[in-house]
């Protein structure tokens, strides 16, 4: 008995010791005397927080805040000062030129279709027609005398909402016949459906389609779907992920907007399915 | 052992006391952790619930919550009709195989298979959530298009709750003291006589509390139902229709969502925890029944 209850306490010390350890530790982070703070669009955060934490790492006296709130809310926190960066998944518009831009990421969507569809192309009258449920067969756009599965994505997707954007439809007049979450899955359920249509981000899919999965990108308004095309900034269904500052940026800001633009990032900006871009 | 010395036993009193305290220390925080999970729900869903009405969650046109529909209903039917079609297809086949191996089965054939049973309880969720997706939503989708359906998220749960029912049918039958069943052949009944009047009935609640334990699970199963089922927001008219189970609903959504959006994931979380505090009420009522 004795033995036992000597194992238990040991246990309950060994806990304790763990507790006071972590605490002590995020006394130690709290106590950092830079802190940098961005806010912005739900699209770049994820990717961002993934810098933030291998930047902070790198140098340990910076501690780096990232909030969501839109892309709006990026801008707005950086003109009035709240925020020292601004995150916007969008080209900078005419009346906020005010703002330094750098692209840090190019973010591309392609539709998908299974190998086995004679389908090449679609055009965007046809996309939308398919995705609102006016198109249900596939031999009206060229196709098999198949019914279409529609694969759509789970609201607050960054790639529904920049599908939907180049559609100019709302995601309530879609009418799907699959909702998936990630890219993967959206993969995964076309190659298991040859008559499924579906979209799913660019570096994504391109991966898969190297390694010999019977999979087909359509090209969209003639331009060919590529993660080279969307580095150009040619391939219709993409955006470029911005950081914002108010003014020329310098010391921490800087030597962080140059580290997030730096090749030292390209894993992490792959690792989220967009496309690094070539600053060296 | 002797305790002559009152020393020694002074001491056990001691150690005693000690681990009372111990084990009541830990069963109280069992108990917080789970009132604390519900404080939290409340909590991280109140910006919506204290905005909108609960009509909102039963009358709106759509789930749609970034143009601000929020109706829950046809995802609440998804969970529920999930979770019952699968345990309508594993209460018979789990009965069977346990009495398979209790009865039927020669001894090393019913050690084999119930390792077998064992085993489909150990595989991951996700191997099941992988193999419905690659082989049986495929194969639904050649019968009946698009494959991703009611049907098929029933079946992968079937996979999955089996052997749970299965595995508590089994400790249960074989619990049934011997001489009840010897009494049972001695009066002459046929081996079916006995499972149905002796085995089955002084078995029931042991098999009953194996069906909730297996329901509970079905309910909440989140990564499986979310690759096979379809996750469209709608109520099914037929099995082949894609639905979407609270659960998923909250694994799809809940990486991006913000403000409102956020909150109202947290209400269908509270909604599935409710679902499975009535389901865990009628087993508390089931067992008061059994008692009066």
């Amino acid at each position: 008995m004795p033995k036992n209850l000597q194992l238990l306490l040991a246990y309950w010390f060994f806990i304790i010791i763990g507790i006071a350890c972590t605490s002590s530790l995020q006394a130690q982070t709290k106590a950092a005397t830079q802190r940098l703070v961005l806010t912005g669009s739900s699209t770049i955060a994820p990717l961002v927080g993934e810098i933030a934490r291998r930047f902070e790492s790198l140098y340990p006296g910076v501690r780096i805040d990232v909030q969501t709130g839109g892309s709006a809310r990026g801008i707005h926190d950086v003109r009035k000062g709240i925020a020292a960066i601004g995150m916007v998944s969008r080209a900078l518009k005419a009346d906020e030129a005010d703002l330094h831009a750098f692209v840090i990421a190019q973010d591309g969507v392609s539709i998908i279709v299974h190998a086995d569809n004679p389908v090449r192309t679609l055009s965007r009258e046809q996309i939308a027609g398919i995705y609102t449920g006016r198109i249900t067969r596939w031999n009206v756009v060229g196709g098999a005398d198949a019914r279409i599965t529609v694969v759509n994505k789970a609201e607050g997707r960054s790639t529904l909402e920049l599908f939907l954007d180049y559609l100019q439809l709302k995601n309530s007049e879609i009418k799907p016949h699959i909702i998936i979450g990630d890219n993967a899955q959206g993969i995964k359920t076309v190659l298991g459906n040859p008559h499924a249509i579906g979209y799913v981000s660019i570096g994504a899919v391109e991966f898969e389609a190297q390694r010999g999965a019977p999979i087909r990108l359509l090209s969209l308004d003639g331009v060919e779907a590529s993660v080279e095309n969307v580095r150009q900034d040619i391939f219709p269904l993409s955006r470029s992920l911005n950081l914002v500052t108010s003014n020329e940026p310098h010391g921490w800001v800087q030597q962080f907007i140059e580290f997030a633009r730096s090749s030292q990032v390209h894993d992490l900006v792959r690792a989220q399915y967009f496309v690094p871009v070539n600053t060296d | 052992m002797i305790l002559s010395e009152r020393n020694t036993l002074f001491r056990l009193i001691l150690i005693d006391k000690l681990l009372i305290g111990i084990l009541r220390a830990g069963a109280m925080l069992a108990a917080l952790v789970m009132l604390l999970i519900l404080f939290f729900l409340v909590d991280e869903s109140w910006p919506v619930l204290s905005k909108l009405s609960i009509v909102r969650f039963i009358d709106d046109a759509s789930w749609h919550p970034l143009e601000g529909a929020y109706n829950l209903m046809p995802m609440l039917s998804g969970t529920v009709l999930t979770s019952v079609g699968a345990l309508l297809l594993t209460i018979p086949l789990s009965l069977a195989s346990a009495l398979f191996i209790v009865f039927y089965a020669p001894i090393h054939l019913a050690t084999l298979y119930k390792r077998l049973i064992e085993l489909l309880s150990g595989i991951p969720s996700v191997v099941f959530g992988f193999w419905g997706l690659t082989t049986l939503v495929p194969l639904i989708n050649q019968w009946n298009p698009p494959g991703a359906s009611l049907l098929a998220a029933i079946l992968v749960l079937t996979m999955m709750i089996l052997p749970t029912v299965t595995l508590t049918a089994y400790t249960a039958l074989a619990a049934v003291p011997e001489e009840l069943l010897r009494n049972a052949a001695a009066l002459g009944l046929s081996r079916w006589g006995m499972i149905k009047g002796v085995a089955l009935p002084a078995a029931k609640t042991g098999i009953a509390a194996g069906i909730i334990l297996a329901a509970a699970r079905a309910l909440g199963e989140t990564m499986a139902v979310l690759m096979v089922a379809g996750n469209v927001v709608q109520y099914p008219e037929t099995l082949f229709d894609p639905v979407r189970t609270l659960a998923a609903n909250i694994a799809l959504e809940t990486a991006y969502a913000m403000g409102d959006h956020r909150a109202v994931l947290f209400v269908s979380g509270l909604l599935l925890m409710l679902l499975v505090m009535v389901l865990s009420g009628m087993a508390g009522l089931l067992e008061k029944q059994r008692h009066a």
